[in-house]
């Protein structure tokens, strides 16, 4: 029986100090496979000092259909922004 | 779902995208915004693939060193913009296996330009200089099209062609300040390239089918009539520059309308093309087809070791 190569989800480090972002993603058959390909077709021109692959099928993504209850209730919480505090117009440094 | 929940679903949809929101895999979307995007998306895709034959026709027969690393590097980047492409597609729902099987039994188009044949040195010039230069117009706008993946893919593609288009150039400004059977060599390109470049655009507004709905998703941001007059009033100073002649006798610069006017394109030739009886149709899509044949049992090799390394790893005996 016919196996698809499994799908992989590519993760770059485009440079010390920052992190990995997400690049795109694509086939292969094992892990280093998937290093090997990233390496090929997401950074032929140095875009990156590192790179994670993992494969799709571990990701656990959030659905949008619930955005309401997940994000909504940070909306109404203004208190956790300095900007909610009232302070004397003469206070410096703060 | 009802049909006035789904109606209710497509009024939200329609408002995100008239506020430049972006459209995300796992969102809601018309089935017809998907269908739409796996079409467009994956003959993209095809395109880049196929694209790599008729260059692919002189790796081994370039001049020099220069010009082979460079047309080499082309290649692979179109083999990477294919690559992007067909990720984008996947995440609305298709596989790259049904991808591969549309392209292999036609039921997907590519690009109609790749069923020309590249007989001269002078064809990787016209093909840098004129496919892609018409490639870009087509592609820059849409970096900002509604559905992300494919925006984000095409950021790359935009960024990575440019030089593509330079090469091109360049290779036809050395042709032409050659010696004169050099610049024969490349007028011969620029006239068999001049009009299924300007084919390349698509049909005109009138004849397309898909504009109308394509311009309302930020799928398409400008019309192909429009595409195509940014394509020649940028072009034909670009001929003059290396002192070639554009093969179209109407073309002439038009003082009111800030443009140039051109010659009629022959249609016919498009649509023959594009059912499949250009001159190079069938050898494209047989290189295709063997590539992909010829390849299987790397696949399923490659397949047959991953599994068993990792059946090595978790001790199991196979």
């Amino acid at each position: 029986m016919k196996k698809n190569w499994p799908l992989w989800e590519v993760f770059v480090r485009s440079k010390n100090g920052l992190e990995h972002r997400h690049f795109g993603s694509l086939h292969a058959a094992d892990e280093e496979m998937a290093l090997e390909n990233a390496r090929d077709v997401y950074t032929r021109r140095n875009e990156g000092v590192s790179i994670w692959v993992v494969e799709s099928k571990h990701i656990t993504a959030s659905n949008p259909e619930n955005n309401g209850e997940l994000f909504e209730p940070a909306q109404d919480k203004v208190y956790r922004h300095p900007t909610f505090y009232d302070l004397p117009d003469d206070v410096k440094h703060m | 779902m009802s049909e006035e929940q789904i109606k209710s679903l497509e009024a939200d949809f329609d408002a995100r995208i008239v506020r430049d929101e972006k459209i995300e895999p796992k969102d809601w979307m018309p089935e017809k915004y998907r269908k739409t995007h796996i079409r467009q998306i994956s003959q993209h895709a095809h395109s880049e693939i196929v694209g790599m034959l008729p260059e692919g026709n002189w790796i081994t027969r370039a001049p020099s060193l220069r010009r082979k690393v460079a047309l080499l590097a082309k290649v692979q980047d179109e083999a990477g913009h294919g690559l992007y492409l067909y990720s984008a597609c996947e995440t609305l729902g298709i596989s790259r296996d049904e991808l591969y099987e549309q392209l292999h039994s036609r039921k997907a188009k590519y690009s109609s330009i790749f069923n020309y044949p590249t007989v001269t040195w002078a064809d990787m010039g016209a093909i840098g200089w004129l496919v892609d230069g018409a490639a870009i117009i087509n592609q820059v706008p849409l970096c900002s099209t509604s559905y992300g993946p494919y925006a984000r893919a095409m950021v790359r593609v935009c960024k990575e062609e440019s030089f593509h288009q330079r090469q091109g150039f360049e290779i036809m400004h050395k042709l032409c300040n050659g010696t004169p059977e050099q610049k024969e060599m490349a007028q011969d390109a620029l006239n068999r390239w001049w009009w299924p470049s300007l084919m390349m655009l698509g049909p005109t507004d009138a004849e397309s089918v898909h504009t109308e709905q394509s311009m309302k998703w930020k799928l398409k941001r400008k019309t192909n009539d429009e595409l195509r007059q940014q394509f020649i009033d940028q072009t034909v100073p670009q001929a003059d520059i290396l002192g070639l002649k554009i093969p179209d006798a109407d073309l002439k610069w038009n003082e009111e309308t800030g443009h140039y006017d051109f010659g009629e394109i022959q249609w016919d030739e498009f649509w023959q093309v594009v059912k499949g009886h250009g001159p190079c149709n069938k050898e494209r899509l047989n290189a295709r087809k063997k590539a992909w044949e010829r390849g299987a049992w790397v696949r399923d090799a490659a397949m047959a070791h991953a599994e068993k390394q990792s059946n090595k790893k978790i001790g199991k005996v196979v």
